[in-house]
């Protein structure tokens, strides 16, 4: 029988008070018995209306079944036959906008807790799986992968699960694209990422970092050494500036950079190497920021007062979910950060 | 990581390194830069290329030690490995249809102007020399400057060695004696940079200066490099970091590279004290 309950299970959180204090993942995660009761309100739809909703077609009711069986390696081999980042995409993607919002359990309540479940199984795999993954037989054909974002990634996953010798090329001195140096540790926790990229380098991909395609080798050249294909995963994370005056003053940064200065270079640690100002008053320029601070209810560096100047009204913001989170994804780079 | 495959120091705060690192021995080009990351958990830094030897799969970096990173890379000898080393980064110094060139550089600038100087020398262009420094104990490359330029005058801010005063003086005095350059090439401090500006822009000389901001990918991602150049946002690592000296934003640029000035004094006090307690 399922459980008919219209709410999902809560996801646990860390104490308001305790985070505002630590870098720590805000979310801690479903307890065994929290996954098994929201996998119950699965109803198994035969036309799975999730499944449409999801980009790469995860077999949604086949996992929450296994979970709710309590067989958590066979949901998690399920996941992983479609998406290679299950730990990842469990915590960031978009499931409100996507598998959750073609859920028919969301048309009287709350949808089934799709992602909530996707992250229980791949943290149940990671912390309990003595299941070794191996590299698939190679089928002889090399393939290039430039950039190591989630695109990149999931790209050489695939391919090396058919097969394929993969060596992916990464600009940067770490592999993870925007998941290392976009995404804050509070949110993703950056072990998870290097979880995943363990997890590729074990189906046989290489990684090969402080590659600059296009700079240190060309395109041609990775075709002259002998790769067939070449993947072009480079993002479109490019600041763009709005030409306001004081834009350039001491003090004023793009997300990107504050971004990149506070998560990949870790510059939130008391004793890292990189600097980052740490201000008093902060003003943050565009509506962006606002979603990430509403979410995490918190302000990384925890400044004393902080003033938002939003691109679009606040209270639409505040409204609709939907737009804002696709206003997110889309304008993210026209934004501003500013430490003034 | 990448080894360091010579170490020699060039006085007492300029060290210069071969670093083995052969995909970038092979693609370099004067005026290019690489980023580094001394160890694990360091940050990235942005270094200028100062010489490559595309056979033997090495890349010349000489960097000043002025504060934590410099003095942590300063630290490892040769045959030791340093954790990154990726480039390389920007576009190369122009050097087509150039006949007479007048290269200026100041401290240690001087190591990045030398390898344009050689390749212009190469190519068969005139090159006048003028290179600058604090004192005689500080002066670099003197005579791997004169094998590469048909001129070369040294300056000293306090007379020690070669002339007293600022390389404008004698850019100023050539210009005037009707020395005709198709470009000036200043790269050295930005205030000196800015100064150079002002002497040729009243004569109409074409002056190229590199820029050095602070950067942290290098691969134009994060926007902390940006300059104002003829009023329009730049970024120094994809865009430079030559410019065009008649455009740049030398005051902004100035204001900007003091960002973080409080933190990287704190910082070397640190790694003061803490080689003061290993050395007890
Ligand atoms: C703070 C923040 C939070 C976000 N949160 C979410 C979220 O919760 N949910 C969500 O769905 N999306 C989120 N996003 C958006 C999401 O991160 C991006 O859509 C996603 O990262 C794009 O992936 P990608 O692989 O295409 O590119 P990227 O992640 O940008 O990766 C590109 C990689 O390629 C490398 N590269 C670039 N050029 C070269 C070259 N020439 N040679 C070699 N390497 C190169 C780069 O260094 C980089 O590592 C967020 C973004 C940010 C900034
Ligand atoms: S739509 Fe919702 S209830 Fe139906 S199968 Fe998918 S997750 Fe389960
Ligand atoms: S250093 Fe980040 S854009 Fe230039």
């Amino acid at each position: 029988m399922a459980n008919m309950s219209l709410n999902k299970n809560p996801m646990p959180t860390q104490d308001p008070k305790v985070r505002a204090k630590n870098f720590l993942e805000v979310a801690t995660g479903y307890s065994e018995q929290a996954a098994l009761d929201e996998a119950a309100r699965c109803l198994n739809c035969k036309n799975m209306p999730c499944v449409s909703g999801c980009p790469v077609n995860i077999h949604i009711p086949d996992f929450i079944e296994k979970v709710r069986e309590g067989d958590f390696e066979e949901a998690y081999k399920i996941i992983s036959k479609s998406s290679s980042l299950p730990a990842v995409c469990g915590r960031v993607c978009p499931q409100e906008n996507q598998c959750e919002a073609k859920c028919v359990r969301g048309i009287k309540g709350e949808p089934v807790g799709i992602g909530r479940l996707e992250r229980f199984v791949a943290d149940w795999h990671n912390e309990h799986s003595s299941a070794v993954e191996t590299a698939p037989e190679k089928n002889g054909h090399k393939v290039a992968v430039v950039g190591s974002g989630p695109a990149g990634l999931t790209c050489a996953g695939d391919l090396a699960k058919s097969g394929y010798e993969v060596t992916v090329f990464e600009a940067l001195h770490t592999a993870g694209g925007v998941l290392v140096y976009g995404i804050p540790e509070f949110r993703l926790p950056k072990k998870i990422v290097a979880k995943e990229i363990e997890t590729l380098k074990k189906l046989g991909v290489k990684i090969e970092t402080n590659i600059i395609i296009g700079k240190t080798l060309t395109v041609d050249e990775l075709f002259d050494m002998g790769f067939e294909a070449v993947f072009i995963g480079s993002g479109a994370g490019l600041p763009r500036f709005m030409g306001i005056d004081g834009e350039n003053l001491k003090g004023v940064y793009s997300a990107n950079e504050f971004l990149t200065r506070s998560n990949l270079m870790k510059a939130y640690e008391e004793n890292s190497a990189t600097p980052i100002l740490r201000a008093e008053k902060v003003a943050v320029v565009g509506g962006e920021m606002l979603r990430w601070m509403l979410q995490e209810r918190r302000f990384a560096l925890a400044q004393k007062r902080f003033i938002l100047y939003t691109v679009a009204p606040l209270k639409n913001f505040l409204q609709d979910r939907k737009r804002l989170s696709m206003l997110w994804r889309r304008a993210l780079n026209s934004n501003f950060f500013a430490i003034l | 990581m990448y080894k360091i495959v010579s170490k020699k120091e060039l006085n007492s705060t300029v060290t210069m390194m071969d670093i083995y690192a052969p995909f970038v021995a092979k693609k370099a080009e004067a005026g290019q830069f690489i980023i580094l990351r001394v160890n694990e958990d360091g940050e990235r830094m942005p270094l200028t290329i100062a010489g490559f030897d595309r056979e033997a799969g090495t890349v010349r970096i000489i960097f000043q030690v002025v504060g934590a990173t410099t003095t942590l890379l300063n630290q490892k000898n040769e045959g030791e490995y340093i954790e990154d080393f990726a480039g390389p980064l920007g576009n190369p110094t122009k050097t087509d249809n150039l006949k007479k060139v007048a290269i200026v550089g100041g401290g240690v600038g001087c190591a990045i102007a030398l390898p344009v100087a050689q390749k212009l020398h190469k190519l068969g262009c005139e090159v006048h020399s003028i290179i600058g420094f604090r004192n005689e104990d500080l002066v670099i490359l003197e005579d791997e400057f004169k094998a590469a330029s048909d001129k070369l005058i040294v300056m000293t801010d306090d007379g020690s060695k070669g002339r007293r005063g600022l390389v404008t003086e004698p850019l100023k005095e050539l210009i005037e004696s009707g020395e005709e350059y198709d470009e000036v090439i200043a790269i050295g401090p930005l205030v000196m940079m800015k100064f150079v500006v002002l002497t040729t822009k009243p004569y109409g000389v074409k002056t190229t200066v590199s820029m050095n901001p602070v950067m942290i990918d290098g691969t134009g991602m994060c926007g902390g490099c940006r300059l104002t150049v003829g009023g329009k946002v730049k970024f120094a690592c994809v865009d430079g970091p030559d410019f065009d000296g008649f455009l740049v934003d030398f005051d902004e640029a100035i204001a900007r590279s003091n960002m973080y000035k409080p933190f990287e004094e704190r910082k070397r006090e640190e790694n003061c004290n803490l080689l003061n307690m290993k050395v007890k």
